[in-house]
C-alpha cells in the first residue's frame, strides 16, 4: 500500500495519552496536544476543554506544511521545531520522527527551556510508540475496522 | 490519508474543494457551514485576504453520523484557486481523502476550468495521490447564470474519467450538500476497499 491509512488501537492510544499527560505535568503545560501532518487531533491533554483543539490542529498542520514547505526551496530536510510567543501563551511546535507534530502551549509558570527539554524526551517515547503502531497497521492480518460496515451503512449515511 | 481511531471509534477524513480561482469553493463551505447543525460542525476557520480571496485554506469540521457504530468526521479544505498560490495549493492537498473540483459553468471560464484541472493532476501526482483512483466528485456551479456551458460540454471539456458531476448554485445552496453526501459516500466506499474489507 503506497499510502497507508493511519489506525489507532487501543493500547497504543493509551500509550499516547499515558506521554501526553505527563508531559502536562512536566512541562508545566497549560494544553499539550498530538496532531497528524494531515491536521486530525490524536490525542490531547491539560486544559483542552477550554481549547479549540480542532481549529488548532488544521493551523497547526498548516502551518508545519508551510514550514515544511519553505525548508524544501531552502534545500533543508525539515524545520522540525517552532516556537510563537505570545504576550500571555506561548506555542511550541515540534515535528515528531517527520510523522506526527507534537504541540505545548504554556504561559509564565513555566519556560521554554523546561518544554523543550520535556518536549524532547517525549518525542522519543512518542516516536517508538508510533513506529510500533506503523508496523502494526502494516501487518498482513490486522483486523479491518470497515469488517463490520456494509453498503447499506454507507447509503445510510447522511439520510437525515 | 484517513485517521482511524478504533479506541475512540472514529474515521477522520480529508475532503479537499479544488478548482480554479472565483468558482465558488469557499461558497461551498460557507453554506454547508451555515445550514449544518450546531453539533454537528466546529468553526469554520479562512485564511483570506482583505479582499477575502482565500490566501491559504478555509477549513471546516463536520460530523456525519455515524457508520457502522463507528463516528465520521470530515474535515473539508479549500485550496485558493488563484494560479500563483500553486505552492499552498500542492501542501493542501497532500493527504486528501477525496477531491470535489469545483467547475465554473459560464463559457468565458472554459479555459480556467481546463488549467485548473490539469494542475490538479500534476499537484496530485507530485503529492502522491493517484489522480485516476482517489475519489473524486465534479460539481458545475453557478447554473443559474447566463451563457453557461452545458452539462454535455463540460463533461467532454473536464470528465473523460466519467466520475459523478451535480450541478450546482453555491451561491444559494442548490447542489451543495448532495456534492458533499455523494462525495462522503464514495469516499467511504474507497476507504473500505482499501482497507480489505471481505465485502
Amino acid at each position: 500500500m503506497v499510502n497507508p491509512q493511519m489506525v489507532m488501537y487501543e493500547e497504543e492510544f493509551n500509550q499516547i495519552q499515558t506521554v501526553v499527560d505527563r508531559l502536562v505535568k512536566d512541562a508545566n503545560a497549560r494544553v499539550v496536544f498530538i496532531v497528524d501532518k494531515n491536521g486530525q487531533l490524536i490525542a490531547a491533554g491539560g486544559d483542552s476543554e477550554n481549547v479549540d483543539t480542532t481549529s488548532l490542529a488544521s493551523l497547526t498542520a498548516g502551518n508545519i506544511a508551510a514550514t515544511g514547505g519553505m525548508a524544501k526551496l531552502l534545500k533543508e530536510q525539515e524545520f522540525a521545531t517552532q516556537f510563537h510567543e505570545g504576550e500571555k501563551a506561548n506555542i511550541h511546535i515540534q515535528l515528531v520522527g517527520n510523522r506526527v507534530i507534537l504541540v505545548v502551549i504554556f504561559d509564565a509558570k513555566s519556560s521554554l527551556g523546561l518544554v523543550r527539554l520535556r518536549v524532547k524526551k517525549a518525542s522519543e517515547e512518542l516516536n517508538g510508540v508510533f513506529e510500533k503502531l506503523l508496523k502494526k497497521v502494516q501487518e498482513p492480518g490486522a483486523d479491518s475496522p470497515f469488517a463490520e460496515i456494509t453498503d447499506e451503512d454507507i447509503d445510510n449515511l447522511f439520510n437525515d | 490519508m484517513a485517521f482511524i481511531n478504533k479506541a475512540a471509534r472514529e474515521i477522520n477524513c480529508k475532503i479537499v474543494y479544488y478548482g480554479p480561482g472565483l468558482c465558488g469553493k469557499t461558497t461551498n463551505l460557507q453554506y454547508i457551514f451555515e445550514r449544518a447543525t450546531p453539533e454537528s460542525k466546529g468553526k469554520m476557520i479562512s485564511l483570506a485576504t482583505e479582499t477575502d480571496r482565500t490566501l491559504f485554506f478555509d477549513f471546516l469540521p463536520l460530523s456525519l453520523g455515524e457508520v457502522g457504530g463507528m463516528k465520521t468526521r470530515f474535515h473539508l479544505y479549500t485550496v485558493p484557486g488563484q494560479v500563483f498560490y500553486d505552492a499552498s495549493r500542492k501542501l493542501i492537498l497532500k493527504g486528501a481523502d477525496a477531491v470535489i473540483f469545483v467547475a465554473d459553468s459560464q463559457e468565458a471560464r472554459h479555459d480556467a476550468n481546463i488549467e485548473s484541472l490539469d494542475n490538479l493532476r500534476t499537484n496530485m501526482q507530485e503529492t502522491g495521490l493517484d489522480p485516476d483512483a482517489t475519489p473524486f466528485i465534479l460539481q458545475y456551479n453557478k447554473r443559474d447564470l447566463p451563457d453557461v456551458e452545458s452539462v454535455d460540454d463540460l463533461n467532454a471539456a473536464l470528465n473523460p474519467r466519467g466520475v459523478p458531476s451535480i450541478e450546482a448554485v453555491a451561491r444559494t445552496g442548490v447542489g451543495v450538500f448532495e456534492t458533499l453526501k455523494l462525495t462522503a459516500k464514495v469516499l467511504m466506499t474507497d476507504l473500505r476497499k482499501k482497507m480489505g474489507s471481505p465485502t
